[in-house]
């Protein structure tokens, strides 16, 4: 059973607009406690995005795994991360996921199957064959899903994981983000033949360009590559075509894109309004139903700040040591460490 | 030569008769080859005569016996038995999936490991030659060594990354380096440099037993030393430990410390000083993180000087920590001359032999080191 139901659904379509807003007012609080200087490091928005993070992550079942990228909020928040976890590591409590340690950056929950946002642009395409290949080795049907931008799609490291995550059938889907700029380089001119999902062919696996602002669309796609990747059929690579509202990070001054470019994607492809308005219209929601989703994404996100807020610091005292995990200890043999 | 007007096309071994007729022509003498070894193992009472390479070989066995999550993962292991034969023959007794071929994708190999071994596996991946790690610097210092610290304690990555380094073998640059201060400078990783075949045995499995990234840095010069070796049943009867360096030889007028191939060349410039009536002290350092600074200190305050010994240049290397340890102790006070750092010359690795024989720390410059500190 998939973690949430097809959103063409009345069921599926509630909790998916839930998640969506979930996202959406989560980032948008983070925003806002970064302005108020509550919160001190940098963040990546995916503000516009919610749609992929959400698609992807609700097509998964219980004990399938992601791998997340340094925009990665929505996948964690999609993927069942706690969100006051999540908040308190973003306020750098001793409560948070990573205790401090992280921050936006790397949220990870490995018990939960989330194994952790990542800083390197395609840093996790090669740790997620990786997980997929213990999968295939102990026996299980597990699947990962790894999620990189437009712009890991030029690091060497693509190359290297389609291409070993192919020859050896490996349970992972690629999900490729492409939110249309790798910071401020259109992916248009980055990427030659400006066809990411295409690229899918030189490897021998399937490729699907979806618009990753339908979660719908998102889902379905999910669904049939992992039911390859379950059935031992191997990798399939997604391309889910999106765009973020704001700036790569807190620097960025939007010199390379106009204002009427994000406003044409605000105004007439905004993943959460669209779907919205075609789940009204399908009959999949009511205005109330679909009220009461938005209501129950702000209070998650209200008693998230709350309570990490109120939760203890994390403490410079236990930093030492901590790079390393305890060697076990062994009779007669001392650690040394 | 073959007939130039003859349409028909030679085979390639008239082709070779050929050319060795070319190389008979210009050489006035054709020389002799280096004969190969045989290194057949005999075993004596609890210890086997084997070299470095196969008792390396036979910890995989023993650990692959009896872990079932332990894997092994490189560039030419399976058929060909790896480019320097360590995994030789374990393709066939433990089969594809646990002896696997990988494409030449340093940076997938090592990415590869470190999701395996978040998610419950055990892989010892091969880099063949520990050069080409370079190319797979992202998943071991960024991913590897970060991810324990990173994500608040809530995952470990334990892993081997192993591989030949050093050169004297005159492969050049690219092929001979010896590259283990990068990798000490990480916190997160634990790194390995064995001298012996008993250590490469132990120690090997002695990083089994770490939860942690370790980087385990072979010799290729010393694949091919026999010993006598204690082969271990199981991965913890290992006596071994990560972070625990070794007094290899007791002596009252100098500490030399050393690691890898120069190991077994201090342990000769001890021998040679012996013969004048000098005894030297020489410490193993077998791991460079955790450093056992404890063993050096405690040297240096019976001895009072210090010579430290690598094949990697000297600038910003593991002499300088191990001279770094004493002079933030009270062992500085013990000292009656100043530290001397012995190390590689500072160039990239030279091919030719005697260019290379220069760049290369050899036993001379060691007695030679000696013999400085006790000047003073």
């Amino acid at each position: 059973m998939t973690r949430r139901p097809d959103p063409s659904t009345p069921e599926g379509a509630a909790e998916a607009l839930e998640a969506m807003w979930t996202i959406r007012t989560f980032e948008l609080a983070l925003e806002e406690l970064y302005q108020r200087g509550m919160l001190h490091g940098t963040m990546h928005l995916s503000i516009g995005q919610e749609a992929t993070a959400t698609g992807v992550t609700g097509a998964l079942e219980d004990g399938d795994m992601i791998t997340s990228t340094h925009r990665g909020h929505g996948h964690c928040l999609g993927h069942g991360a706690d969100p006051t976890a999540m908040m308190a590591e973003l306020l750098a409590r001793d409560t948070g996921y990573c205790r401090g340690r992280g921050g936006s950056m790397h949220i990870a929950d490995v018990a939960n199957g989330n194994l952790g946002a990542n800083g390197i642009v395609a840093g996790s395409m090669t740790i997620a064959a990786g997980a997929a290949l213990a999968q295939q080795q102990a026996g299980g049907d597990r699947v990962v899903a790894c999620f990189f931008g437009d712009g890991a799609a030029n690091e060497g490291a693509f190359h290297e994981a389609l291409n070993l995550a192919a020859i050896w059938d490996l349970p992972v889907v690629y999900v490729c983000e492409n939110n249309q700029y790798g910071m401020s380089m259109a992916s248009s001119l980055a990427a030659a033949g400006d066809d990411i999902a295409g690229r899918a062919g030189a490897y021998g696996i399937p490729g699907h360009r979806v618009d990753g602002n339908d979660p719908v669309a998102v889902h379905e796609v999910v669904l049939e590559a992992t039911a390859r990747a379950r059935a031992g059929d191997g990798p399939t690579l997604v391309e889910a075509e999106t765009y973020r509202y704001r700036g790569h990070s807190k620097s960025d001054r939007n010199l390379y894109r106009t204002r009427e470019e994000i406003n044409t994607w605000r105004d007439e492809r905004d993943p959460i309004d669209t779907f919205r308005t075609r789940a009204l219209e399908a009959g999949w929601l009511d205005e109330e139903a679909a009220d009461a989703a938005e209501q129950r994404a702000r209070d998650t996100v209200r008693d998230a700040v709350q309570e990490a807020s109120a939760a203890p610091p994390a403490r410079v005292e236990d930093l030492d040591g901590a790079a390393y995990a305890p060697v076990p200890a062994r009779d007669g043999v001392e650690d040394a460490a | 030569m073959s007939n130039p007007t003859s349409t028909e096309h030679d085979t390639l071994d008239e082709q070779a008769a050929d050319a060795a007729a070319v190389v008979d022509e210009a050489v006035e003498d054709a020389g002799t080859t280096g004969a190969g070894t045989s290194t057949t193992g005999t075993t004596s009472g609890g210890t086997t005569t084997t070299t470095y390479a196969k008792a390396l070989a036979a910890a995989f066995r023993t650990a692959m016996r009896q872990d079932e999550r332990v894997f092994l993962a490189g560039e030419d292991i399976g058929v060909y038995g790896g480019a320097f034969g360590v995994t030789d023959g374990l393709l066939e007794e433990f089969g594809e999936q646990r002896v696997r071929d990988t494409p030449i994708s340093e940076e997938a190999i090592v990415g590869m490991a470190v999701g395996a071994a978040m998610t419950g596996r055990r892989p010892v991946v091969e880099m063949q030659f520990s050069d080409f790690v370079v190319n797979a610097m992202d998943p071991l210092v960024n991913q590897a060594a970060k991810l324990h610290f990173m994500y608040g304690g809530n995952v470990t990555v334990p892993l081997v990354v192993r591989g030949p380094g050093g050169g004297g073998t005159g492969a050049a640059a690219q092929h001979s380096q010896s590259l283990e201060a990068w990798f000490a400078h990480v916190p997160g990783l634990k790194v390995v440099t064995p001298a012996t075949a008993q250590d490469v045995h132990d120690l090997f499995l002695a990083s089994l037993l770490d939860p942690n990234p370790v980087v385990f840095l072979e010799h290729k010069l010393l694949y091919k030393v026999e010993a006598e070796v204690e082969l271990r049943e199981r991965i913890e009867d290992t006596p071994a430990r990560l972070g625990e360096a070794l007094v290899l030889r007791d002596g009252r007028d100098c500490t030399l410390v050393a690691y890898s191939i120069m190991v077994p060349r201090a342990l000769e410039a001890a021998e040679q000083l012996a013969a004048d009536g000098i005894e030297v002290e020489v410490v193993d350092l077998r791991t460079l993180r955790p450093l056992d600074v404890d063993t050096v200190r405690a040297s240096v305050r019976r001895t009072g000087r210090l010579v430290t010994a690598q094949e990697a240049p000297v600038p910003v290397g593991i002499g300088a920590e191990v001279a770094a340890a004493v002079v933030e102790s009270d062992a500085v006070d013990h000292l009656l001359a100043p530290v001397v750092r012995v190390g590689g010359r500072d160039v990239p690795m030279p091919y030719g032999k005697d260019l290379e024989a220069a760049t290369i720390p050899q036993v001379d410059d060691l007695v030679a080191a000696c013999r400085r500190v006790l000047e003073d």
